[in-house]
């Protein structure tokens, strides 16, 4: 378990480099100049040669690289240049927000996904279980912003009762966590379904039934330990799906995150502020690989010798 | 009607519309009509006026090539660099193969929304930062689903035979394990066309995608955001369209692997 705990967590270092070489090459090496962006295309040649020294664009890509990141990994990350505040500032005051709304919606999806899964799988042939499987497909074909904006339409404007958008305690965060789990159970319930039918045919599932072992001890115990592996393998990726909703639901409902700070910062262009929530965001994605790595790893052994 | 029939429907449903829209639509998209702003679905305007008059029914096949188009496009696209680096991370093995997933490891953890919201802030936002976000986002995903079936497919006794008679790499990789790649490859295709719908219709509802005056699905639904209790239409019919499109092209890739698996039973 050490060794695995050890090679886990050095390929997240090894892909958090890369992920941050990647992010600096996008923003900062490809056509289009940051000095000229800053700057409007009318700024004369001295200011705009002023700004490339001092933000050391005269210096070659590499070093620029070792520089930025020595003082993201620091915890200096710089002034946004238009709210002209320190971006750490900017992102501890929305940070929090984010996370708890991703981590609220992580929390329903697995909690919703369970039972439907599982329904879905002992009772593959009952109406219920079709109508189920109609609606995760519908599910994972509605676009989040659209779900946002009915529920918005139905519980905010016409029942009155909840918050219509901005952020004004815990009922705010209702409605987006809804939209943002939605798909996700979808697709996790399905996975969930998938791995149970495969697990309710293999042998010693049979074995336990007939020997006797009541029906939900061979449910829990045989048959959905090994079924959670399929939905916790994906899990990673559809945290990282989930993530990316969040800046769009952020933007559905109003609320001060992440997602918002880093759409202004898109919008004003401010190179700063964008490279770090981005490099924050994926650095996010990235741990909880490595988490729902290593659960992986404490339930099935197998995995830990691979 | 079975999911394989709903699948193909839906597509079928949708590309008419597409075709359609690009020949004839009832009336100009982007014509503003201050007269009829604001007009619920009725025999003039089938569904409806938007908050400058714009008949929405002609908006919405307009914006179907679009959405359709940039999709196909970015998908194209990333499936072509991720087939042939998976073919090359399958058949190659070792240590090219250990780079080449570290790598797609690092472009998964950047989700395509991100990497067209990294794209937009140096490019300015437009069709270019949606279709190169989709296509760098597709191309871990095409990249694992080519290496899996290589790695199943180079074991096979054909491609052993083709081996024996002195075959080369580059022709058993062309010749015997590219053909049989179709399967898999095209359920992928299909949901992950699915996805480069929702991802586009997302950017444009954030402003980064398709510019207006063009119609696009994503960018109504933006506008239509703050009229949504006083003209309800503007918010149902966009969203329906996105929503039909992705799941027919969900449906779509999911009959092809029960198709296969029927094949492989013998049914």
């Amino acid at each position: 378990m050490k060794r695995f705990l050890w090679r886990r967590t050095g390929g997240f270092i090894f892909t958090a480099l890369l992920v941050s070489f990647a992010t600096f090459f996008i923003v900062q090496v490809l056509p289009g100049d940051p000095a000229l962006l800053m700057l409007g295309t009318e700024a004369s040649p001295a200011s705009y040669a002023r700004l490339r020294r001092e933000l050391n664009l005269d210096q070659p890509a590499l070093q620029r690289y070792l520089q930025w990141l020595g003082s993201f990994i620091s915890g200096q990350w710089g002034n946004s240049w238009r709210y002209s505040l320190p971006v750490r500032e900017l992102v501890s005051q929305a940070f929090p927000l984010s996370f708890a709304l991703a981590l609220l919606a992580v929390a329903l999806a697995a909690l919703a996904s369970l039972p439907a899964g599982m329904y879905m799988a002992v009772r593959p042939h009952s109406p219920s279980s079709r109508v189920l499987s109609v609606l995760t497909q519908v599910a994972l074909g509605m676009p989040q912003f659209w779900v946002g904006i009915l529920l918005i339409q139905l519980f905010a404007v016409g029942f009155h009762l909840l918050p219509a958008g901005g952020f004004e305690g815990w009922q705010s965060l209702i409605l987006p966590t809804l939209t943002l789990a939605l798909p996700r159970t979808a697709i996790l319930s399905r996975f969930l379904r998938a791995g149970m039918l495969e697990g309710l045919g293999q042998d010693y599932v049979r074995t336990a039934q007939a020997k006797g072992v009541a029906g939900p001890v061979v449910l829990f115990k045989h048959v959905l330990r090994n079924a959670a592996l399929g939905p916790l393998t994906a899990a990673g990726v559809q945290f990282a799906q989930l993530l990316a909703g969040t800046i769009v639901v952020e933007q559905v409902f109003g609320l001060p995150g992440l997602g918002q700070l880093l759409l202004n910062g898109v919008f004003q262009r401010d190179l700063p502020l964008v490279q770090t929530v981005v490099m924050l965001v994926v650095l996010v994605i990235l741990a909880f690989d490595l988490v729902f790595d290593l659960c992986l790893g404490l339930l099935d052994p197998r995995i830990r010798y691979e | 009607m079975n999911s394989r029939r709903w699948g193909i429907f839906l597509v079928g449903l949708l590309l008419a519309c597409t075709v359609v829209g690009w020949f004839y639509t009832p009336y100009d998209p982007n014509e503003t009509r201050v007269a009829e702003r604001f007009q619920p679905p009725g025999w003039k305007h089938l569904l409806g006026t938007d908050h400058f008059g714009r008949d929405v029914l002609s908006r919405l096949l307009w914006g179907a090539r679009i959405s359709l188009a940039v999709g196909a496009a970015a998908v194209c696209l990333g499936a072509v660099a991720g087939i042939a680096l998976g073919l090359a991370s399958g058949f190659l093995g070792g240590w090219w193969d250990e780079l080449l997933m570290r790598l797609s490891t690092t472009l998964q953890a950047l989700p395509s929304i991100l990497l067209a919201l990294l794209l937009a802030t140096i490019w300015s936002p437009g069709v270019p930062v949606v279709l190169w976000g989709i296509a760098l986002g597709n191309i871990p995903v095409f990249l694992r689903v080519t290496r899996n079936q290589v790695l199943s497919i180079k074991e096979r006794p054909y491609v052993e035979a083709a081996r024996a008679l002195g075959a080369s790499d580059l022709r058993i990789v062309l010749h015997h394990i590219l053909p049989n790649l179709g399967g898999a490859l095209m359920v992928q295709f299909s949901v992950s066309l699915a996805g480069a719908i929702l991802a586009e219709a997302s950017l444009s509802y954030l402003g980064v995608g398709i510019q207006p005056p063009e119609p696009s699905w994503g960018r109504m639904l933006r506008e239509a955001q703050a009229f949504g209790a006083l003209a309800p239409w503007l918010v149902l019919a966009p969203g329906a369209f996105i929503a039909l499109a992705v799941v027919g092209f969900n449906l779509l890739g999911d009959s092809w692997i029960l198709g296969r698996e029927r094949v492989y039973k013998g049914e």
